[in-house]
């Protein structure tokens, strides 16, 4: 699904309410039984790839890759007492890539049809064609061994396609029910549900089937001061996962309770919607009169379901070898850590910064067997004891920066859009050392706690940030005090990440998420997750967020 | 599969509506034919096609409703279509929110909002453009990225309550980053029409690239309060934010920042500068538009603010009747008048101040005051005694859009961006709160 497309269903979105415009999905609205239908046969896809891999080579590629793409999403929205959509699409169609002559050229296509396809790569190798004329350097591709015919499945328990609607509708009611009990005055809650049916086949060799599943829970409760026409807002503090229905099982194993004083609690693999709802309702509520905060230098102790958003602005996004190159100036921007940057060895953070990337981990949403490029994929370092050591890449890329294969990071959105490199799962290791969050603000002096992703914006270098929360809490001589309001912090990538004095141990260890990394023109959204154990920053510049108009 | 004619796409959604036998239904055609070119490091990096037509149709009984859509046009296919729309309507929950289609409306033309020039376009000539860019670039020693995209479709609606609607568009954007070699100067240039007459990659390449070459060196000031001159691609997202928070409902129900104290929301009051006027019209020739929303309402000239005036909010049709309420859609495009200054007069008449070529990053802050954060990009510029006198470093800003059509001196010539008319504006006490690296 795309971004605006989010938008417009929720509702979350301000103005967004008109939700009956379907013919904008860009997927096709179907009845949810079809959504347990098998999709069509390996056999069947094979012939199709084949088909279109052949006119491809025909018309003069010599390189194609195609990809059979069945995306099948179900969305419920409710606010307050009642549903207000429930939308089940499918979406199935080609998308061809072609190398000719070092130039590359996509076209794609919804009737998937033997015919349909050798036409689609043959327009495929047209654009390519046109390309020609004004390339300068062309394409080199690292190589990349066939697989054969292999297949890969998201580990699910529960496919949530399979739970009967009324049970996703009657969880979210119950859980706006306990916002509304508990202080809030409107809910909008959503639930999003994903399954990507991909066949990748190349000129390579490799046939790959795989079966990816997503699932999203998430709420926005309000609570509105008539009187004083103040209103205030707290979102849910799940996580996007790869996971199945499982991850709305609420399992006190799962759960991590938040520093003494804050009441809050944090979700692993499992999520209890309706605790976390009741806690918005009151939370939102208290907001509405909570102090304001004195700007300054604090302290900040971030928990997971806030710092993955800062690693993915600060960290996923620098290290994005397209962007370093500069393939993405015109659009999401270019970045510090260019490779003369990283040749002189200058500190990204200090010694406790260690960022993995990956697509592996269960329960993330990057986790998939291979890439869209036919890459099986792995785990890397990216910032060793706070020095950069590697970048994100695809198979075009790896020759840059001397490297003989391809990290696996290419990604489209659907079968329609163009694959190129988009971010992997971008992980802080925990500390090795035992510590508790608790244990961390005993030594905090004058801090601030911050739970949950809020606003967020840098610049398109990646050196300049500003960031909000959902909850803020003061730390004063070790000790939560009392709940803020109107926080937002600002740094820079480099100060704040060597300002790092820690984190908390594995045991702490969570998934932050998003379903809309929005990247590329047209532009594409992936789903990426970051994780991390609280972690302190010392010295940070907080400002103030109250205005008057 | 082609753009098809007003009477190709109402004969097929007659046949669909034949079909059907629920209380009501309502069939909406939506296609296009789009492309796209895409260049960095002076090289062409993706180019493709995409073709998609897609049926919808949306069956109701009573207040139950279910949508079902196809992209398949012979006779099986679309009695399957129907019958699905009908069977997913049956088994869902009754909507509290439920309003009856319309009716048969009247519609403005808008003819130019189609043309054929557009719809001609080719991969050659995509690939021409960038190339001639890229040629432009390179003769400068400077490294270019940019992206080329088009798209020609229609949209037809039919229902069974006798609402008939067909609009053809076209629709092409160009945006260009240039950028010195040695990456300390970046410059940028946006356009975005409906016909392919009006569009000239030279012109804007030219522009970003004297951006790029004259913001080398930038020097850091402090961050502060400022007046700046905000270009029409600076100015245009933080109008586009204040005009998505129009919602009537949203600011009825006390979580806008047109809520009133006390309840009820705040048509009536001047909230603005009183040379600030806002509206829409789909018919208008720079910024043709659909003239029917999604649900089928007729998109007419409506003012939105008159004179720094609220005049208008807009709402769902079930908020309209619940509240009574102006049943009034959220727009298309929108224009804000201006005068007749260009970004250049404006800079001229300026004693101290800074130009903003754009502003990236925008995420709101607090939809309580509409505050929002974001940076300064791709060129921006110290000004002293109506001149440009040196590049500055990049700031990161945190404003409100209210609070600056409070701070207005002075509102230029409105230019075609993102289908709205959008005047540079200069604004007093624009807050930057830190500087940033970024080039």
């Amino acid at each position: 699904m795309k971004r605006r497309d989010f938008v417009g269903l929720t509702g979350l979105g301000a103005g967004a309410l008109f939700l009956p415009s379907l013919p904008g999905f860009g997927h096709t609205p179907v009845d949810p039984a079809r959504l347990l239908e098998p999709g069509a046969d390996v056999i069947v896809k094979k012939r199709l790839a084949d088909a279109a891999m052949n006119a491809a080579k025909t018309a003069g590629a010599t390189y194609a890759d195609v990809r059979i793409g069945r995306s099948l999403n179900q969305y419920v929205f409710t606010r307050e007492k009642q549903v207000q959509n429930i939308v089940s699409t499918e979406s199935y169609g080609v998308g061809i890539r072609v190398l000719v002559d070092g130039c590359w050229g996509f076209a794609s296509t919804s009737v998937v049809t033997e015919a349909s396809l050798a036409a689609t790569a043959s327009a495929a190798v047209d654009i390519a064609k046109a390309n020609r004329l004004v390339m300068k350097v062309p394409v080199q591709l690292a190589a990349q061994q066939g697989y054969g015919e292999v297949s890969w499945k998201t580990p699910i328990q529960q496919s949530a396609f399979e739970v009967p609607i009324k049970q996703k509708v009657d969880l979210l009611l119950a859980a706006n029910a306990a916002a509304l009990d508990a202080g809030a005055n409107y809910i909008n809650s959503g639930l999003f549900q994903v399954n990507e049916q991909k066949y990748f086949a190349s000129t390579d060799g490799s046939y790959i089937d795989q079966d990816v599943h997503r699932l999203w829970p998430t709420f926005n409760a309000t609570a509105v001061d008539t009187k004083s026409g103040k209103f205030r807002s707290r979102e849910s503090l799940s996580a996007p996962v790869g996971l199945g229905f499982e991850y709305l099982t609420p399992n006190a194993a799962e759960q991590v309770r938040g520093p003494l004083g804050t009441d809050t609690v944090g979700y692993k693999l499992r999520y209890d919607m309706l605790a976390d709802a009741a806690l918005a309702g009151k939370q939102a509520k208290a907001k509405l009169t909570m102090k304001s905060v004195t700007p300054g230098k604090y302290d900040l102790v971030l928990d997971p379901a806030h710092l993955g958003l800062t690693i993915h602005e600060s960290v996923g996004h620098p290290t994005e070898l397209d962007r370093v190159l500069g393939y993405e100036a015109n659009y999401a921007g270019t970045s510090f850590a260019t490779l003369e940057w990283k040749a002189k060895n200058l500190p990204y953070g200090s010694k406790e910064v260690n960022i993995v990337a990956d697509k592996l981990q269960p329960g993330s949403v990057g986790n998939v067997g291979y890439d869209d490029e036919g890459v099986k994929t792995r785990e890397w370092d990216i910032i060793k004891e706070g020095k950069l050591v590697n970048y994100q890449k695809i198979r075009d890329q790896a020759h840059i920066v001397g490297q003989k294969e391809s990290d696996g990071c290419a990604y489209a959105q659907s079968w329609e859009d163009v694959q190129f490199q988009r971010m992997p799962n971008i992980s802080l290791r925990p500390g090795k050392a035992k510590m508790s969050v608790d244990d961390m603000i005993k030594g905090v002096d004058k801090g601030i706690y911050i739970a949950g992703a809020g606003s967020f914006s840098i610049d398109q270098q990646r050196f300049n940030f500003q960031f909000g929360g959902q909850l803020f809490f003061a730390i004063e001589k070790g000790k939560i005090t009392e709940p803020l309001e109107d926080v937002a912090y600002q740094s820079n990538t480099q100060e704040f990440w060597g300002a790092c004095a820690g984190s908390c141990d594995q045991s702490d260890y969570r998934l932050f998420g998003t379903f809309f990394d929005g990247k590329g023109q047209p532009a594409q959204v992936s789903s990426v997750s970051h994780g991390s154990a609280t972690t302190r920053f010392n010295g940070v510049n907080v400002i103030n967020t109250a205005r008057k108009v | 599969m082609a753009i098809l004619s007003q009477t190709e796409a109402q004969d097929i959604l007659k046949k669909v509506l034949s079909y059907s036998t629920s209380d009501e239904c309502e069939a909406t055609l939506n296609g296009s034919i789009s492309g796209n070119v895409r260049s960095a490091r002076n090289t062409i990096s993706t180019a493709g096609t995409a073709d998609n037509v897609s049926l919808a149709v949306q069956s109701r009984f009573g207040k139950r409703s279910g949508v079902a859509t196809c992209n398949e046009f012979d006779e099986a296919s679309l009695r399957r279509c129907v019958q699905r729309a009908e069977e997913i309507a049956k088994l869902a929950p009754e909507s509290p929110e439920y309003v009856p289609f319309l009716g048969p409306q009247k519609y403005l033309a808008s003819p130019a909002s189609f043309a054929q020039r557009t719809a001609d376009i080719t991969p050659d000539y995509r690939a021409q453009q960038i190339g001639a860019s890229m040629a432009l670039c390179e003769a400068k020693k400077l490294s270019s990225a940019a992206f080329f995209s088009d798209s020609s479709g229609f949209v037809a609606k039919r229902n069974t309550k006798g609402l008939e609607a067909y609009q053809r568009l076209t629709n092409l954007d160009f945006t260009i980053t240039v950028r010195t070699p040695d990456g300390t100067g970046s410059g940028y240039a946006i356009a975005n029409f409906s016909d392919l007459a009006k569009f000239d990659a030279a012109r804007l390449t030219r522009v970003a690239a004297d951006k790029a070459a004259s913001s080398v060196k930038a020097r850091a000031i402090e961050p502060g309060k400022y007046t700046v001159i905000l270009e029409p691609a600076a100015a245009v997202e933080m109008l586009s934010n204040m005009m998505r928070s129009m919602d009537a409902r949203n600011a009825d129900e006390g979580r806008s920042f047109l809520s009133k104290k006390g309840g009820g929301n705040r048509k009536g009051d001047k909230l603005f500068d009183e040379r600030v006027t806002i509206y829409s019209d789909p018919t208008n020739a720079e910024i043709p538009d659909l003239t029917f929303s999604g649900d089928g309402r007729a998109q007419q000239k409506v003012t939105w603010i008159e004179k720094g005036v609220v005049k208008n909010l807009y709402s769902s049709q079930f908020w309209a009747q619940k509240s009574g309420s102006p049943d009034i859609p959220p727009p298309g495009g929108w224009i804000m008048e201006g005068g007749t200054q260009s970004t250049a007069d404006l800079i001229k008449g300026t004693a101290k101040g800074i130009l903003v070529t754009r502003l990236w990053y925008i995420r709101a802050v607090d939809p309580q005051t509409l505050l929002y954060t974001g940076l300064t990009r791709d060129g921006t510029f110290y000004i002293e005694n109506g001149q440009i006198k040196f590049p500055v470093k990049n700031f990161r800003f945190n404003e409100s859009p209210v609070i600056m059509l409070n701070n207005l001196e002075a509102v230029g010539k409105p230019v075609r961006l993102g289908g709205n008319l959008v005047p540079p504006l200069k604004i007093r006490d624009f807050t930057f709160t830190s500087l940033s690296d970024a080039v």
